[in-house]
């Protein structure tokens, strides 16, 4: 029998069963040892100790970088990062170090070292610097894996992969997303890498991750009754990309939409469209919908912040585009 | 403050009994850090002579500095890391790599130690050489989390970390120190300051001329040692290592040196350029191999045939390390574009 959890249990419950399973892996992060910032290490401290558990400081390219060379020494470090947006501290050390050391040595060198970007993307008050959606940033670097779950499921399992692969994994967990609440299915690790058909509909492909799941399940359900019949996939990972699943959905409804709260620009739909276009532009009978962004800086403020990602509203307009 | 500067012995300052301490230390541990300090001279001398041959390598020249990376590395084991930095090749044969393997990745062979996709960045896992990053001071922090395995292993392992001068300016590098004093991570920082930062010299970038002062802010002891000394690098070094493996925490050694050649390949202006010529004349007299060559005769550890024997030797090796490097391929494009991700 399943049970419920919200998406950030989801994630605390992911990180102690593979605690328990592999003393190697740690977890490290700013105010982990007190619950974390988005309450995902409840408990955390009492069940695995001191000798398992790092308090972290400001000081993200420095301990992204430490988080790496206990990587490629044989542990397995978690590293909880407050902020999305914080990540931009660290690029150096997540896309240029952690993610080049396997190549550069041959291979010889395994990094299996999991950043967490904690409270990424719009939902509390503070805007500008805490606010903004990091995915589509990471798509250029080769030697990194990014993960970007929706449901409750889905950040389990992909967790518990995440800490398993012997890659750097960055893992995308959105504020608006935390509280959701859903069923635990899956007892193993979720393959990174591919995608999932959430609903199979005729008439649009609709193409999402992590907040943006959300607001197209509320506006498939109003595109439902005016007899639209959506497939909604939810990509889970958007490096790698799983092309093949977005390609077999398009041949069958000849339209793609894609939803996203990345900036417009190079987003993340950005790249699926140029792919499509590229190589299978005879499958589609219209236009590819970037429902993304706006090119704003986030402002402050909870109704302010709101205005410059897509909503529900967005999405029935972009499906209706191609129709 | 917790940790006041020590002075061990700077060019300067010197309070050492030199030929006592000398005495202390076994002629083959003496011989062997000679040995390995021409053999990396005369590795710097083949990438130069195969530069000039026209083969496409990189050239970051140790010459002059060969005594700090060699007597540092001498008291590694091989359950110990080295994080390398870029100047120059003493880390790497002083931790056992072999010249040929890494002339070969050098000049981008796939006989080369990581298939000649490294080159400088080369590294080698079982040897515990953990590949520099090409982006300066980004090694430094990634040596704290190696220096924090060693610590969890709780097998009084330690972590060398390499650094020049100018990667000490970067925010890498204190926050790699913070990081390390904060976990009390057994490191030994060492800092060669040759008083250049490739052109610049270091008074244009730097507004201390003693990099160990930035131990204090890190709450961790910091020494400054002649890094053209090899006896008294050995002195100062034994204790640091004591510090570190003895659960103290990281320590930072600044080892006052010269590099003698230019920065890389490029650089045609370090003899009358950015620095005088009288300038580097001086810092060719105090050469760190000259000096220990002295010394050995001093001590009696040697002879000048038998010191002669030695760089003979060496240059044989290199000859032949420079026979199978160039015997090696260059890889595939389908070798280059793969294996960015392991199973």
């Amino acid at each position: 029998m399943s049970k419920k959890l919200t998406f950030a249990k989801a994630i605390e419950e992911a990180m102690k069963e593979e605690m328990r399973l592999d003393e190697n892996v740690l977890l490290l992060g700013q105010d982990v040892r007190q619950g974390g910032s988005w309450g995902t290490s409840a408990g955390i401290l009492d069940e695995f100790g001191e000798e398992r558990i790092f308090p972290l400081g400001i000081n993200e390219n420095g301990f992204s970088g430490m988080v790496t060379g206990l990587a490629m020494t044989g542990k397995r470090p978690i590293v909880e990062f407050m902020f999305g947006d914080f990540m931009l501290l660290a690029m150096d050390a997540i896309v240029d170090q952690a993610a080049k050391y396997v190549y550069q040595s041959g291979p010889e060198f395994n990094i299996p070292a999991v950043f967490r970007l904690a409270g990424s993307g719009i939902g509390g008050t503070f805007g500008l610097h805490h606010a903004q959606a990091p995915d589509s940033w990471l798509m250029p670097f080769p030697g990194i894996k990014v993960v970007t779950p929706a449901t409750p499921n889905d950040a389990k399992g992909l967790m518990k992969a995440a800490i398993r692969d012997n890659n750097p994994v960055v893992f995308i967990e959105y504020k608006t997303v935390y509280g959701k609440m859903g069923d635990i299915i899956d007892t193993e690790p979720i393959e990174i890498g591919k995608a999932k058909v959430v609903r199979e509909g005729n008439d649009v492909t609709v193409v999402t991750y992590g907040p943006g799941y959300y607001k197209c399940l509320g506006a498939i359900e109003k595109l439902e009754k005016e007899g639209i019949d959506v497939e909604l996939i939810d990509l889970r990972t958007i490096k790698p990309l799983d092309m093949d699943t977005i390609v077999e959905s398009i041949t069958k409804t000849g339209k793609l939409v894609t939803v996203e709260d990345c900036c417009k620009t190079a987003c993340v739909g950005s790249e699926i469209a140029a792919r499509i276009a590229e190589n299978y532009i005879e499958y589609l009978d219209g236009p590819i919908i970037r429902i993304a962004g706006e090119d704003t800086s986030i402002p402050a403020g909870r109704q302010n912040e709101t205005m410059v990602v897509p909503n529900e509203n967005d999405v029935i307009n972009g499906v209706k585009k191609l129709l | 403050m917790d940790y006041p500067i020590k002075i061990v012995a700077s060019t300067e300052k010197v309070n050492f009994n030199r030929e006592e301490y000398g005495k202390s230390i076994s002629s083959e541990k003496l011989l062997e850090l000679y040995r390995n300090m021409v053999r990396t001279m005369e590795f710097d001398n083949t990438i130069e002579d195969l530069l000039l041959k026209g083969h496409d390598i990189t050239q970051h020249n140790t010459r002059g500095q060969e005594a700090t990376p060699i007597v540092a590395t001498s008291f590694l084991t091989k359950d110990d890391y080295v994080m390398p930095y870029h100047r120059g090749w003493g880390w790497a044969i002083g931790k056992g790599m072999e010249p040929k393997r890494m002339l070969a990745e050098l000049l981008n062979r796939t006989n080369g130690y990581n298939k000649g996709r490294a080159g400088a960045q080369l590294g080698d896992y079982e040897l515990k050489v953990m590949g520099r990053p090409g982006i300066q001071a980004a090694h430094v922090p990634i040596a704290a989390g190696i220096g924090f395995t060693c610590k969890l292993n709780k097998e009084s392992q330690v972590c060398l970390c390499m650094n020049g001068n100018g990667s000490s300016n970067a925010g890498n590098f204190y926050e790699s120190l913070n990081l390390a004093s904060t976990f009390k991570l057994p490191i030994v920082y060492i800092v060669e300051n040759n008083l250049y930062e490739i052109f610049e010299p270091i008074e244009d970038t730097t507004p201390i001329k003693d990099i160990a002062l930035r131990s204090v802010g890190a709450g961790m002891p910091g020494y400054i040692v002649d890094g053209n000394d090899t006896i008294m690098l050995h002195s100062v070094l034994k204790e640091a290592y004591d510090f570190a493996r003895n659960g103290n925490g990281p320590i930072l050694i600044e080892s006052k040196t010269y590099r003698h050649k230019g920065h890389g390949n490029s650089d045609t202006l370090s003899y009358g350029g950015y620095r005088t010529k009288e300038e580097v004349d001086e810092w060719i007299k105090k050469d760190p191999i000259l000096k220990l060559r002295n010394d050995l005769l001093i001590l009696n550890v040697a002879n000048e045939d038998e010191l002669e024997r030695i760089t003979e030797d060496a240059k044989e090796e290199m000859r032949e390390a420079a026979e199978f490097a160039l015997s090696g391929d260059y890889p595939t494009k389908e070798q280059l574009i793969t294996m960015n991700y392991v199973d």
